[in-house]
């Protein structure tokens, strides 16, 4: 045994008994599961109402992949999905997938664990898992597809890649260190060869949005504050009523959500060449305080009926105002979506973006509606290519025991 | 440019103001207001460009133009570093047309026919003496800024009217070939003045929409790229000729509506800047034109048009930061140079030819140019 397989090990003992406890407190409280981040150790607990990686405060980075079933034997499925809830119950608590498995005893064996996070605290990971369109389809179970789960139109200006778009299954990594979410996806992946296959990934290493009060609007790579009027883990009526699945819904779906994700290029390099003036009223926040431009400061209301000399002070076509609430029927999202900068595209420019993820409880009655304005008439789309596109069925949150993903659906 | 003395810049930034203001030009039919000095007749062929001076006094000069060749030409008058005082497009075999132009100051210039609408064109140098009443304070400077450029939309909606006239009648005679040849030519001079008509929101999109735009129900796909792709992909439709008769009615409505827009100096240095974003993001990506392939005809009007946007505020910018405008012709000369390596004939390599390397060379020099466009608003407002 390696002095670092013993340190994993060490720091699982403590680990684990922060789960126990955060567990126990999810289950007693619907408040405290929706809210709870990590506890000291660095756990986020992964039993409980609703899945992690939702409202739990935005960790730094992520790894967001999407699969494809490759077998349509339902049992099969089944039984994957067991061994990565088992293995991702573990890792979330800063073990590896199995006991002893980076180091197993007998030397010819390939390890059971790919061991990149030996040594690494559980860095408030996270693991979600979502169901996408295919996966009804290819397991013979049409009838169970969720009605939120119809594909999103195609938005003008959309310009999405197949090969960066949809998937039969979703796993969003979550954590405060990047290598623990990759070490995550790529375990699962792994395990996962003959029944799923990796469709894409998207790696991302700043949050954009704050889903907790506690925490620190970020920036995106306009330089904006963004997410300042997010959906917040401590606002559980808005959580219930924007955000969870209630009984409109299927049975296996109650309590959990919708994820939309959309891989956003970002033209930054023509964007960067942008006066100052130019960017504040394409936004409509100012950005230093990140202000709507009718305020002073960032959790500022903003006043959409604020005029001035030149009109509204709010433009008609900036992004906040076609965003907003006010102008989309009373419309809001959860929004958890992370910086990306996949190399360069060849012509020397970066391939940089917005990974957007949001949860929502309809996406044809929010996320569409919205997407349709913003991509209509947002004068950000000039500085935006939407590149990748999908959609999952987030079921709830797994109750102690043998409950695992995707058990209820396939039950 | 060579390096100068502060004296030097200083003097040449006057000669530059008198540039501004000799954007103060218009175009007429022959016959048409006379200047001070009388016209100076240019007589045009396929190639010679015959002008009957090569002096004449500050002031408005008059240049009749006569198109004795066989191809649609042009007629330039140029300051120091390829500056345009003032220019006539698309004039067809047989005809002639009128060039006024506000020279105030003396110095050296430059006269050009384009046969064919390509290239530097036949170039012969010309001389203005003496010197005319000329702006001296900024905002002087500035409103002879914005109304040059306003009277450079103007010349290039009097030639986007009959080219696109053309092009739509050969769509409406069902004349395919015609019809791709002046498919490009016509858009050049949409291309050079598309932020200004961008800022009528509604007749954009019926014009230069794109198949998979979003529209309204009951709103369809209309306008160039509609006919592009009847051309091109698929034939012409049985409502083809619809759609050619509704982008002459778009671009009719257009032409009027410029006669009134405003513009402000930091709008004409952000339209300097959009022209060069399209450039980025539609062109070097063959977005824009997906069925004809033609983007660099766009290409190389998006970056005219973005250089007569800068050169209406360039005597502003001279005196505000001397070292932008020489980067400035530096990095416009380089992408025009750039461009002129994929002339083909009259026009240019289709997109389609071009190879990764290719894009990428066009990607850093229309980088190079936009980061110092983008210094122009500041500079004009500081």
């Amino acid at each position: 045994m390696s002095p670092l397989h013993l340190s994993r090990r060490r720091l699982f003992g403590t680990a684990g008994a922060g789960v126990a406890l955060a567990g126990a407190g999810a289950v007693a409280g619907y408040g405290l599961s929706g809210t709870a981040g990590a506890t000291a150790d660095g756990v986020v607990p992964f039993r409980g109402t609703h899945q992690g990686g939702i409202v739990t405060p935005a960790q730094d980075r992520l790894h967001f992949v999407a699969l494809d079933l490759t077998s349509t034997d339902r049992a099969a499925v089944r039984d994957l999905l067991a061994r990565w809830t088992a293995a991702a119950e573990r890792m979330t608590a800063g073990r590896e997938t199995a006991e002893g498995g980076a180091l197993p005893a007998n030397r010819y064996v390939a390890p059971a664990d790919t061991g990149e996070a030996l040594g690494l605290p559980p860095s408030s990971l996270t693991l979600t898992f979502g169901v996408g369109p295919g996966f009804f389809d290819k397991l013979g179970l049409a009838d169970r597809r969720p009605a939120g789960l119809a594909p999103l139109p195609r938005f003008q200006g959309d310009r999405l890649d197949p090969a960066r778009s949809g998937g039969d299954l979703c796993i969003q990594a979550c954590a405060d260190d990047p290598q623990v979410a990759v070490h995550a996806v790529r375990n699962l992946v792994r395990d996962g060869f003959g029944v799923t296959e990796v469709r894409w990934s998207q790696l991302g290493f700043g949050r954009t949005s704050s889903t907790s009060t506690g925490q620190a609007t970020p920036r995106n790579l306009f330089g904006f504050k963004d997410g300042t009027n997010n959906l917040k883990a401590e606002e559980p009526d808005l959580l219930e009523r924007h955000v969870w699945v209630g009984d409109e819904g299927p049975e296996w779906l109650r309590g959990g959500s919708y994820l939309v994700a959309r891989r956003i290029r970002m033209h930054i390099e023509t964007w960067d060449r942008s006066n100052l003036d130019e960017q504040q009223q394409i936004i409509g926040r100012d950005k230093g305080e990140g202000a709507p431009l009718s305020g002073t400061a960032e959790f500022d209301v903003a006043d959409l009926a604020a005029t001035g000399p030149s009109g509204p002070l709010i433009p008609d076509d900036s992004h906040i105002r076609l965003a907003s609430e006010q102008e989309n029927g009373g419309v809001r999202i959860l929004r958890r979506g992370y910086n990306f900068v996949d190399g360069s595209d060849g012509r020397g420019h970066l391939d940089a973006g917005l990974f957007f993820v949001a949860f929502v409880r309809d996406p044809q009655r929010q996320y569409v509606p919205m997407q349709r304005r913003l991509a209509r008439s947002d004068a950000l789309s000039e500085y935006l290519e939407h590149n990748g596109s999908a959609l999952f069925a987030v079921p709830p949150g797994l109750a102690d025991g043998d409950d695992h993903w995707g058990r209820a659906l396939l039950a | 440019m060579s390096p100068v003395t502060r004296t030097a810049a200083g003097l040449a930034s006057l000669t530059v103001a008198a540039g501004l203001l000799a954007g103060c030009t218009s175009t007429a039919p022959a016959g048409g207001g006379a200047g001070d000095a009388g016209p100076i007749t240019v007589n045009a062929t396929d190639t010679a460009c015959e002008v009957s001076a090569t002096e004449a006094p500050a002031g408005n000069l008059t240049f009749r133009i006569t198109n004795a060749g066989t191809k649609v030409t042009e007629f330039y008058l140029y300051a120091a570093g390829d500056r345009i005082m003032g220019e006539v497009e698309n004039v067809g075999p047989g005809l002639s047309r009128d060039l006024i132009v506000e020279v105030p100051d003396g110095g050296a210039y430059t006269t050009a026919c384009k046969p064919g609408m390509s290239g530097d064109g036949i170039r012969a140098p010309f001389t203005v003496t003496g010197s005319a009443q000329k702006a001296t304070d900024t905002d002087a400077q500035l409103a002879a800024a914005t109304a040059g450029y306003t009277r450079y939309v103007a010349s290039q909606v009097d030639a986007l009217v009959p080219t696109t006239r053309q092009f739509v009648d050969a769509v409406k005679a069902e004349d395919v070939a015609k019809a791709k040849e002046l498919y490009p030519v016509s858009r050049t001079y949409w291309e050079r003045i598309e932020p200004v008509a961008e800022s009528f929101g509604d007749i954009d999109p019926r014009i230069d929409g794109r198949e998979d735009d979003e529209r309204d129900p009951g709103v369809g796909f209309t306008g160039y790229h509609r006919l592009e792709k009847d051309l091109w992909t698929t034939g012409l439709q049985s409502d083809s000729a619809a759609v050619a008769d509704r982008l002459m009615a778009d671009i009719t409505d257009l032409a009027n509506r410029t006669k009134t827009v405003e513009l402000t100096p930091v709008q004409l240095a952000n339209g300097a800047k959009e022209l060069l974003d399209e450039v980025a993001t539609g062109k070097i990506t063959g977005e824009e034109d997906r069925y004809s392939h033609t983007d660099l005809w766009d290409f190389a009007a998006n970056v005219e048009g973005s250089r007569a946007a800068v050169a209406a505020l360039r005597p502003t910018v001279d005196e505000k930061d001397p070292t932008l405008g020489p980067l400035l012709d530096e990095r416009f000369e380089a992408v025009e140079k750039l461009l002129q390596s994929y002339r083909d004939g009259d026009g240019y390599r289709l997109y389609t030819e071009l190879t990764p390397a290719d894009t990428k060379k066009m990607t850093a020099a229309v980088d190079a140019l936009s980061e110092p466009v983008s210094r122009v608003a500041g500079a004009v407002t500081a």
